[in-house]
């Protein structure tokens, strides 16, 4: 049975169904992205003053990546214009540029979360917080490498330590600049850790939504990624038989992964930046 | 799509390449908007939502070129305009309830006067 109007526009949508069906599923993400930052303007809005946290992001990488994904835009719309043009060769290589670009992006936000995973907060018997990158554990004890406090103008501090200065606890970083200081590792022994946490989705409210935002676009990302690797290896076969038709998936696809991007363009300053 | 960019059947490659111009000029402003947005963060504008309003007006600049743009939005059927019209309604008062939540006044932080 053959589906209708995959090339032919329908008489009272003026549009092939592909196009209508692509529209209304990114009508129904933007509801399901739009929860969730419902959610973080909740969340953060309903954050005691000055303990919401900044600066634990990596900026430059979350840049990087958000370049990326303007570029991936760039080329998969790139290869859709080169199958209208008819240039099957180039539609190959951007789409292959496409694919090439949604996997930088992941795997920059994979040592991105790396990061995080291995980043941790102790909290000593005395009070004292240590903040840091684990370099190796066992069963006596635990070594980090102190983590510098990030100088954000609009964060001079990161304001989390307010929070844990008001609970009566005693922030240890290696400051900046401080001779030997720098990057130093600490060895803790574990009869002294009272507590013992790294930075992924558990450790705090800010923590948690941004694991959530994040891996849902990355999910998209991916998704979108084996889609448009089907269309670049097995799935492009159709443009000997049905170029037109072809052409229409490439842009349905397209239009999905533009979303993605759409997505990021928000997702990249409420995270990192503010 | 519009018929210039899409699926009617009769653009032809000229139309096609005169698009490709105006591409490689939204991801340009697209690429320098990005930078302009890290920048702005660094500055002190005095009140944090300064930042926030710069941030998130650089943000929605890029989002009306990569979906007027990219996904032809700016010359699209009524179809889609109909459906982008119902989820921008739906949108918006999600975000209006979310902050009418927040509102000290609003009627869900009413608290009954209990004994």
């Amino acid at each position: 049975m053959d589906i209708p109007y995959t090339v032919t526009p329908r008489q009272d949508t003026g549009l092939f169904n592909a196009k209508v069906g692509i529209w209304l599923f990114l009508a129904s993400e933007v509801m399901l992205f739009g929860a969730l930052f419902s959610s973080y303007i909740l969340l953060r809005v309903g954050a005691a003053p000055g303990t919401w946290p900044h600066g634990l992001l990596n900026i430059p990488l979350g840049t990087l990546n958000t370049l990326v994904l303007i570029a991936s835009s760039m080329t998969v719309i790139m290869a859709w214009a080169s199958l209208k043009m008819n240039r099957f060769g180039n539609f190959k290589i951007f789409q292959g540029l496409t694919v090439l670009c949604a996997l930088t992006f992941v795997i920059i936000k994979s040592f991105e979360y790396r990061d995080k995973f291995s980043h941790y907060e102790i909290i000593k018997n005395d009070g004292t917080v240590l903040d840091g990158h684990l370099i190796s554990q066992d069963k006596d004890s635990v070594t980090l490498h102190l983590a510098e406090p990030k100088k954000h103008p609009n964060a001079a501090v990161i304001q989390e330590e307010k929070k844990e200065e008001a609970a009566g606890l005693k922030v240890a970083h290696a400051e900046a600049g401080a001779e030997g200081a720098h990057h130093a590792p600490v060895t803790v022994p574990r009869s002294e850790i009272k507590k013992m946490e790294n930075y992924g989705p558990w450790h705090n409210t800010y923590m948690a939504i941004y694991f959530t935002l994040t891996g849902l676009h990355a999910l998209h990302v991916i998704g979108g990624a084996l889609v448009m690797s089907f269309f670049w290896g097995p799935g492009s076969k159709m443009w000997r038989t049905e170029p037109e038709r072809f052409t229409n998936r490439i842009e349905v696809s397209g239009l999905f992964w533009h979303f993605v991007d759409l997505v990021w363009i928000f997702l990249f300053p409420v995270l990192y930046l503010l | 799509m519009s018929n210039t960019h899409g699926h009617g059947g009769h653009d032809d490659a000229h139309d096609i390449s005169k698009a490709v111009k105006t591409y490689i000029f939204i991801f340009g402003a697209l690429m320098v908007g990005t930078v302009i947005t890290v920048l702005a963060s660094f500055i002190p504008f005095g009140n944090p939502k300064v930042n926030i309003a710069v941030a998130l007006l650089i943000a929605s600049v890029k989002a009306f070129l990569v979906a007027g743009y990219f996904m032809h939005l700016i010359s699209e059927r009524k179809m889609i305009y109909g459906i982008l019209g119902a989820t921008a309604f739906f949108f918006a008062g999600l975000m209006y309830l979310t902050l009418w939540s927040m509102e000290p006044t609003s009627i869900i932080h009413f608290i009954p006067n209990v004994p």
